[in-house]
C-alpha cells in the first residue's frame, strides 16, 4: 500500500459522519496493516463509539511491540473510557516497557475500568523481554503494586488484582511467594473469594 | 452506578460526618442536614439501634414537605432502612406504600424487597391491585400511578408464589422495565426459564439503557444460561461485570467449591477486565 491510499483510509475514519461508517472505515484501515494508521487508531479511542474502540484495540494489538511507545505517549489524560481502551491494549501487547503506565494506572487512577484493566495487565506482561535483573525488579514492583490493591473497597478492583497475581504466579520465580499471599488473603464479598480459591487451584494443579 | 457501585450519589458533596453526629442529625432543625444523615446513614449502613430508631421515626416526617406535597426525609430513610437491613423497620415500611408520595411508596417496596420479612407480601400485592392500569404515566408528573416495577421485584425476591397471577398481566403491557420486572420476578417464583430466555432476548434490544437494565435483572436473578450473552452484549464492561458478579454469586451460594457454572462465569470476568 502506497502513503496515499494509507491516508484516504485515515481520512475515511477522520471524516465519518455516522457511528456505522465510522466503524468500518476503522476496519478498513486496521486491514491495511499500515503502521501510519497507529496514531489514527489511538485516536478512535476517545470517539466515544464502543465497536469502533474495539475494532481499533484490536488493530493496535495486532501491530504488536511497535504500537507501545505511541499508546504511551498518547494515553488519554481526560477521557478515562479512551484511557481504559488504550490499557486495554498495552496489556494485551504485555510489552514490559508498558509497566511506566500500568502501575500508576492500577494504583491511583480513579476510574476503576482503568484500574481493573491495568491491574490483569500487570500479571500477563512478557517478561523474557527483560534480562535477568531488569526481570525481577520489575516483576517486584508489578507484585507489590497489584497486593497494594488487594484491600481496594471496590470488589471489582480486588477481583481483578486476584486475576493479575494468579496470571503473575506464572513466572516460576514467584510462584511460591505468591502462592503464600494467596492463602493469606481473605475477602467478604463472595465472587473475589471465588476467584481466589480458583487462582489457588490453578497454582496447585501446575 | 456508572463505574462503581459506590457512585449512587456525588462523594463531593460528602462533609466528614461521625456516626453519632449523622444519629443526631436526624433531629437537627436544618431539613438538609436530616436529609444528607438519612442518606449517609444508609450509604454506610450503619446498624446502631439508635440509628435505626431515628430512620423508623423519620418514616412518619411531616416536617420535610415539598411545595408538591412530597416527603423527601420520608424516601431517603426508606432507602436508608433497606440497606441497613433491620427488620424492625418492616410495619413502617409497610406503612410508607400508602404514603401519597410516590417515591416514598416506591422506596419502601424496593426496602421491603430486601429486607425478606413475608408480612410484606400482602401490601405489596395490594399495591398492583389496579393492574396494568397502575403503569400508566401520571399526568404532570415523571412517574406512573404506583412503582410496579419495585413491587413486582420486591414479590420476586420475596418468594411470593401467591403472586405469580397478579404479575403475569404485566408481561404484555407496555412499559420495557415493568415488563422485565415481571420476567425477573416470574423466573424467581416459578424457576420457568423461558422468562429468563425472553430476558436474554432483551439484551438484543436497541436502547443502551434498557439494556443496563435488564443486565440488572440477570445478575439479580443469577440467570446462568445468560452467561456468553452477557459478556457479549453491547453495554459497558463495567455493567456486564456487576451482571456476571450476581450469576457468579449464585453459583457459589447454591454449592461448595467451584462448580463448572462458577468457572465458566469467571472466564467471561476475567476477559472483560
Amino acid at each position: 500500500m502506497n502513503d496515499l491510499a494509507c491516508r484516504d483510509l485515515i481520512q475515511a475514519v477522520e471524516r465519518a459522519s455516522s457511528p456505522a461508517q465510522l466503524v468500518s472505515a476503522v476496519q478498513a484501515l486496521v486491514a491495511s496493516g499500515e503502521a501510519a494508521a497507529i496514531p489514527t487508531l489511538i485516536a478512535v479511542l476517545g470517539y466515544n463509539n464502543p465497536v469502533a474502540a474495539v475494532a481499533a484495540v484490536d488493530g493496535l494489538v495486532s501491530f504488536g511491540a511497535v504500537a507501545v511507545q505511541p499508546l504511551m505517549e498518547q494515553l488519554d489524560e481526560y477521557n478515562y473510557g479512551a484511557r481504559a481502551y488504550s490499557i486495554r491494549a498495552l496489556a494485551a501487547i504485555a510489552d514490559p516497557r508498558a509497566m511506566d503506565v500500568l502501575i500508576p494506572a492500577a494504583a491511583t487512577d480513579f476510574a476503576p475500568s482503568v484500574r481493573r484493566a491495568a491491574a490483569k495487565g500487570l500479571g500477563s506482561l512478557d517478561w523474557n523481554l527483560l534480562s535477568g535483573k531488569a526481570r525481577s525488579h520489575s516483576q517486584a514492583l508489578a507484585l507489590q503494586t497489584l497486593l497494594s490493591i488487594l484491600d481496594d473497597p471496590d470488589w471489582s478492583i480486588r477481583y481483578a488484582a486476584v486475576v493479575g497475581l494468579s496470571a503473575l504466579a506464572h513466572s516460576p520465580d514467584l510462584r511460591a511467594q505468591i502462592q503464600v499471599h494467596l492463602k493469606q488473603i481473605g475477602d467478604a464479598d463472595v465472587a473475589v473469594r471465588s476467584r481466589l480459591l480458583l487462582a489457588q487451584k490453578v497454582l496447585s494443579d501446575v | 452506578m456508572l463505574e462503581s457501585s459506590a457512585q449512587e450519589q456525588p462523594e463531593a458533596i460528602a462533609q466528614p460526618l461521625t456516626v453519632e453526629q449523622a444519629i443526631a442529625n436526624l433531629r437537627s432543625l436544618d431539613l438538609s442536614l436530616r436529609y444528607y444523615a438519612a442518606w449517609w446513614l444508609g450509604r454506610f449502613r450503619v446498624r446502631e439501634s439508635a440509628a435505626v430508631e431515628g430512620l423508623i421515626l423519620a418514616l412518619a416526617d411531616e416536617d420535610h414537605r415539598t411545595e408538591m406535597g412530597d416527603y423527601p426525609l420520608r424516601r431517603n430513610a426508606a432507602r436508608a432502612l433497606g440497606k441497613i437491613g433491620d427488620k424492625q423497620a418492616v410495619p413502617g415500611l409497610i406503612r410508607c406504600l400508602d404514603c401519597s408520595d410516590y417515591y416514598v411508596r416506591e422506596a419502601a417496596a424496593q426496602s421491603l424487597g430486601m429486607l425478606g420479612d413475608f408480612t410484606a407480601v400482602p401490601p405489596l400485592m395490594q399495591l398492583l391491585s389496579l393492574g396494568v392500569d397502575a403503569t400508566a404515566q401520571v399526568s404532570g408528573r415523571p412517574h406512573a400511578v404506583e412503582p410496579c416495577e419495585a413491587a413486582i421485584e420486591a414479590l420476586g425476591s420475596l418468594g411470593a408464589t401467591q403472586a405469580v397471577q397478579l404479575i403475569q398481566p404485566f408481561l404484555n403491557q407496555p412499559v420495557a422495565k415493568v415488563q422485565y420486572a415481571a420476567m425477573r420476578a416470574l423466573y424467581q417464583l416459578t424457576g420457568d426459564d423461558s422468562y429468563g430466555q425472553r430476558l436474554v432476548q432483551a439484551l438484543a434490544g436497541d436502547d443502551l439503557k434498557l439494556r443496563r437494565v435488564v443486565l440488572a435483572d440477570l445478575g439479580a436473578v443469577g440467570y446462568l444460561p445468560a452467561a456468553g450473552a452477557i459478556a457479549s452484549c453491547a453495554v459497558e464492561n463495567s455493567f456486564k461485570l456487576f451482571a456476571l458478579k450476581g450469576l457468579l454469586e449464585h453459583q457459589s451460594n447454591s454449592g461448595t467449591g467451584l462448580s463448572d457454572g462458577a468457572l465458566e462465569v469467571m472466564g467471561l470476568m476475567d476477559s472483560l477486565l
